[in-house]
């Protein structure tokens, strides 16, 4: 039995008509029964923006949340993730902060999965409402997004099939500052489409690191790339180890010390090795109510939504800033296929050889498998011995039935890839295309030729 | 050595101490914070400064926890229904954090603070969450009186609230995101030119070439370049073109004339800028260099432990006559491509110049207290090096207060018409007025508009009444607050939505975590959330 009057507040924004709301709003007390029945909301991560989320949507009348993340409890986490105690180091995050949000909140029902997102099946995610991300890697986020790009059809006309997209809302911070998303696959720009908003992270040259060190951040790193590789060959070096990072930190200290160089300390160790992201409780706070707020506004159109990418800096002053970034119309991972332009005569292998030359195919994928329709053209794994002859005939004898100026469009799989790819091939009697000058990586120049030939992994 | 309980406090808060330091974070240990109505705003802006680590907090409530908290805040649990929220919700929130007490007092805010003046003394802050003006503008007064930092908060509908009131915030460690590094080579003191000058580049190996510093590359080449043109540096842009075409020009070429890979030249020519761009002084910094009270009387009013004017004082002599018109040097550089040796002699070079600056400027300082006939009291060790190596960070940020924004006479009215006229603003200063005119309608309804179903559209009307006598009031002629946020004010009806008073409880507590640790910029003025357009301004009033 639901208490009277307990959502009130939450009623004023459902139930009652407005000036300033989504398209389609319907107001009435349906809205609320729809998200404590039907609708699903699927929550990545239950860390600093998890734990957050969590306690979001279960006052904001969501009741069926599933929460999924990897990890396990540490002390470092108490300073923001407000569900976990001292006595849950350890513990699976997503079992605690279900439980917690599940005790505390009446009516709540949040289902943990401590497990990898690559670990469940598309036929999971394709059951939430909403997904809404809070992640810190990248890595992750292109997998989901490709993973919820993936259940987005297109219309024969070319335009998104309403009643299959999924939309993902994504936050992140770093100190005082974040940001938060709203992706519309097929509507809204996709990760994809904005990955040059994730700058590249910045690596030192290994010949400064083994030769020219200035700063503690060198010393340490020629520690944990260098000296670990030579003096514990074999072993692999573990973050979370403490022995290993005391490790690390002696042999940097020692370093500094030869070379004269100050500042080598334990913390400032761990954060160079560890890549540590600075977080604090408020900034959480705010992006992630942000995150739930949006959601809130896309299943129910209640008030109007962001559109589409909201940043947010606490450090001077407050400052906010809303873009409204535009769609690649050629990405990828949302647009209705990609365009591959390839000779007329092109054989299968020729195709795939174009597809990873590609600068934005190229660099989604390593060995991939493709196939037209329901008829696999050239598979991996089992089926390959079945299907290799394939990579040597011309498309078109492949493609029968589709005249040579006809795009076909080719589905395209990789071990690299959470779903697979739309491509459309469009063959043209053109003579050979150069061949692409494909480094899209910017690696080092040639004065760190030498180090880098020789340890190719740290590029 | 530290101990144990130190060593898991650190790992606490290792993740904060990266934002803040050990001297932030022993700040933010220090501090105790009141806090005026446990709704989810307060509870949520508590819940961030709890896990942070503050001292101690109290809360002051008078409510029983109803069906509605159940409904919105997250410090209330189902089985502590018709129990005293304040103790609820301390309950809950010392259960995150041991190391942090709290405590609280069962009353109406307002009647503890006619009752009880002296009770804000007992705090460094004082969170207000859902007060009306009228008792805000009672309890302004009285932290002003005793001293004690004000931070009003609100959350109304999809509309959130907040202003600070003190009388003014100084920081020392803004710790701005970006700022070009301040190499002086306009400006280059006879250290840096001996250095520079001993390197003989022609002469050298092609491997010791590529790593002669690019500060060295630049300061040779500017040499060059002032002893043929009279001592100007290149100042047009053909000039500096030209410039840049030497710099380039020191690339070594290899055996089959191709151009080697240099990172120093490609440095050297990325920062060629430096040769040209004269040291300055930030407009925020002028303006505390400029201020009455850094002057020489501030030496009368100095007391241990907060030297920040007396030390402006100091250093608006020093920028006077050591200087010559520039602040201090900071005394780093950046990372850039050398050998470790010249690094660390590059990076000597520095520091002994910033140091001098530094003794200068502490030396001014000291003078002052001396002719105010306090020669005992000089600042505290190593200050004045903080202070200078952060001199382009400094800020000050003053308060009016809520009175002086209010009141006809002081009100800023011409700039709120500007807020409700322009486009970026005009909503949220719609949001301001409405807020205003929403507590002048509780003034004489006895309740928030739209509070009531069956009510909404009367409710409407008066608002819309009161919204034009506040712009009037204020001398804002000729503007009006959007009728669109009038009628989503009254359809909100005042509600308190979580997600509304987390977003609001999370930009308070950045605030207060700003005024407590002294470093990074709290926001001056009015700053009003709009969480339908997902906006934020601070509004100048
Ligand atoms: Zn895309």
């Amino acid at each position: 039995m639901e208490l009277e009057g307990r959502w009130q507040d939450l009623d004023k924004l459902l139930a009652r008509d407005g000036n300033l709301v989504g398209p389609g709003f319907e107001p009435g007390p349906e809205l609320r029964e729809f998200l404590q029945t039907d609708c699903r909301v699927l929550c990545i991560g239950a860390g600093g923006l998890g734990c957050e989320i969590l306690k979001d949507l279960a006052l904001s009348g969501f009741v069926n949340v599933d929460v999924i993340d990897m990890d396990t409890i540490d002390v470092s986490n108490l300073n923001r993730q407000f569900l976990f105690r001292m006595s849950d180091v350890g513990k699976p995050k997503a079992v605690v902060a279900a439980e917690r949000v599940n005790a505390r909140v009446a009516g709540a029902r949040v289902t943990p999965h401590y497990c990898r997102i690559e670990d469940l099946p598309p036929s999971f995610y394709s059951e939430f409402t909403i997904i809404i991300l809070g992640l810190d890697s990248l890595e992750a986020r292109r997998w989901m997004n490709s993973m919820a790009c993936s259940l987005l059809e297109y219309e024969d006309d070319g335009s998104p099939d309403m009643s299959t997209i999924k939309p993902l809302v994504d936050g992140g911070t770093e100190g005082f500052k974040g940001h938060a998303r709203v992706i519309i696959p097929g509507v809204t720009p996709c990760f994809e489409c904005t990955l040059w908003l994730f700058p590249p992270q910045t690596k030192f040259p290994l010949c400064t690191l083994a030769e020219t060190p200035r700063s503690a951040a060198h010393c340490i790193e020629y520690a944990h790339l260098i000296l670990w590789s030579q003096q514990r060959a074999g072993e692999e070096f573990d973050a979370d180890c403490e022995e290993h990072m005391k490790w690390v930190f002696e042999r940097a200290t020692e370093r500094a010390r030869q070379y004269g160089i100050p500042g080598v300390t334990y913390q400032l160790t761990q954060g160079v090795v560890k890549n540590i992201i600075p977080a604090i409780a408020s900034t959480n706070a705010i992006i992630s109510a942000a995150c739930v707020l949006e959601a809130l506004k896309a299943v129910t159109m209640c008030s109007s939504g962001l559109n589409n990418y909201l940043m947010y800096t606490g450090s001077q002053g407050i400052y906010t800033h809303t873009v409204a970034y535009e769609k690649d119309e050629s990405c990828p991972v949302c647009s209705a296929g990609v365009l591959l332009q390839a000779p007329a005569d092109a054989t299968l292998q020729q195709v795939i050889d174009l597809m990873l030359a590609h600068p934005t195919l190229g660099r989604l994928m390593a060995h991939p498998s493709v196939s037209h329709g329901a008829t696999p053209l050239y598979m991996r794994g089992v089926l390959e011995d079945g299907t290799r002859a394939n990579l040597g005939r011309p498309m078109a004898e492949l493609l029968r039935g589709e005249g040579v100026e006809a795009a076909a469009l080719l589905t395209v799989n990789d071990k690299k890839l959470s779903a697979p790819l739309r491509v459309r091939l469009r063959r043209r009697r053109r003579r050979r295309r150069r061949a692409a000058e494909l480094d899209g990586r910017a690696g080092c120049r040639g004065a760190h030729a030498c180090m880098c030939m020789r340890a190719p992994r740290f590029v | 050595m530290s101990s144990p309980g130190d060593d898991s406090r650190s790992k606490r808060y290792d993740r904060q101490i990266r934002i803040w330091g050990a001297e932030g974070q022993s700040r933010l240990e220090a501090a105790r914070v009141l806090l005026l109505n446990c709704g989810p705003t307060g509870s949520e802006t508590l819940k961030n400064l709890v896990l942070g680590g503050i001292a101690a907090f109290t809360v002051v409530d008078a409510a029983r926890v109803s069906a509605r908290d159940l409904g919105n805040n997250f410090f209330v649990a189902p089985e502590s229904l018709g129990e005293p929220r304040a103790k609820v919700v301390t309950a809950l929130l010392k259960e995150m954090n041991e190391c942090v007490a709290g405590s609280y007092v069962e009353t109406p805010p307002e009647a503890l603070v006619e009752a009880d003046p002296g009770f804000v003394d007992r705090f460094d802050l004082v969170v207000a969450t859902q007060m009306t003006e009228p008792h805000l503008l009672h309890l302004e007064s009285l932290c002003r009186s005793k001293g004690v930092k004000l931070l009003a908060v609100r959350s109304y509908g999809l509309a959130g609230y907040m202003r600070a009131s003190m009388p003014e915030h100084t920081v020392i460690e803004s710790k701005p995101d970006t700022q070009v590094d301040d190499l002086r080579l306009t400006r280059p003191w006879p250290a840096l030119r001996e250095f520079a000058a001993s390197f003989n580049i022609e002469a050298l190996d092609d491997g010791a070439h590529k790593h002669v510093p690019y500060v060295v590359l630049i300061q040779q080449a500017l040499e060059s370049w002032r002893r043929e043109r009279g001592g100007a540096p290149p100042s047009t842009a053909a000039e500096r073109a030209e410039f840049k075409r030497r710099l380039a020009g020191m690339r070594r070429v290899g055996p089959e004339g191709v151009p080697m890979e240099e990172e120093n030249v490609d440095e050297a020519l990325k920062a060629a800028f430096h040769a040209w761009t004269q040291p300055s002084i930030p407009p925020e910094v002028r303006r505390v260099l400029e201020d009455e009270r850094a002057s020489p009387a501030a030496a009368d009013a100095h007391t241990p432990g907060d030297d920040f004017w007396l030390l402006a004082a100091a250093l608006r002599a020093f920028v006077a006559n050591e200087g010559g018109g520039c602040l201090p040097l900071e005394g780093s550089i950046p990372d850039m491509h050398a050998t470790t040796d010249l690094y660390l002699r590059l990076q000597r070079v520095y520091r002994a110049e910033a140091e001098a600056h530094a003794a200068a400027v502490e030396a001014h300082a000291a003078r002052m207290l001396a002719a105010a006939g306090r020669p005992g009291g000089g600042v505290a060790a190593g200050a004045a090096r903080h202070f200078c190596r952060n001199a382009r960070n400094l800020r000050v940020v003053r308060y009016r207060t809520l009175a002086e924004e209010v009141a006809p006479e002081s009100a800023r009215g011409e700039a709120l018409a500007e807020a409700l006229g322009e486009e970026g603003t005009a909503a949220n200063a719609s949001l301001y007025v409405l807020l205003r005119a929403a507590d002048r309608f509780h003034s004489t309804h006895g309740s928030f508009p739209g509070v009531l179903e069956g009510e909404v559209e009367a409710d409407m009307a008066a608002l819309k009444g009161l919204a034009q006598q506040v712009v009037a009031e204020v001398g804002a002629s000729g503007a009006a607050a959007a009728d669109d946020y009038a009628c989503e004010m009254c359809r909100l009806g005042a509600a308190e939505l979580h997600v509304v008073a987390a977003v609001m409880g999370g930009m308070a507590a950045q605030e207060a975590i700003k005024l407590i640790t002294r470093q990074f910029v709290p926001f001056g003025g009015t700053l009003i959330y709009n969480a339908i357009t997902s906006t934020t301004s601070v509004l100048d009033l």
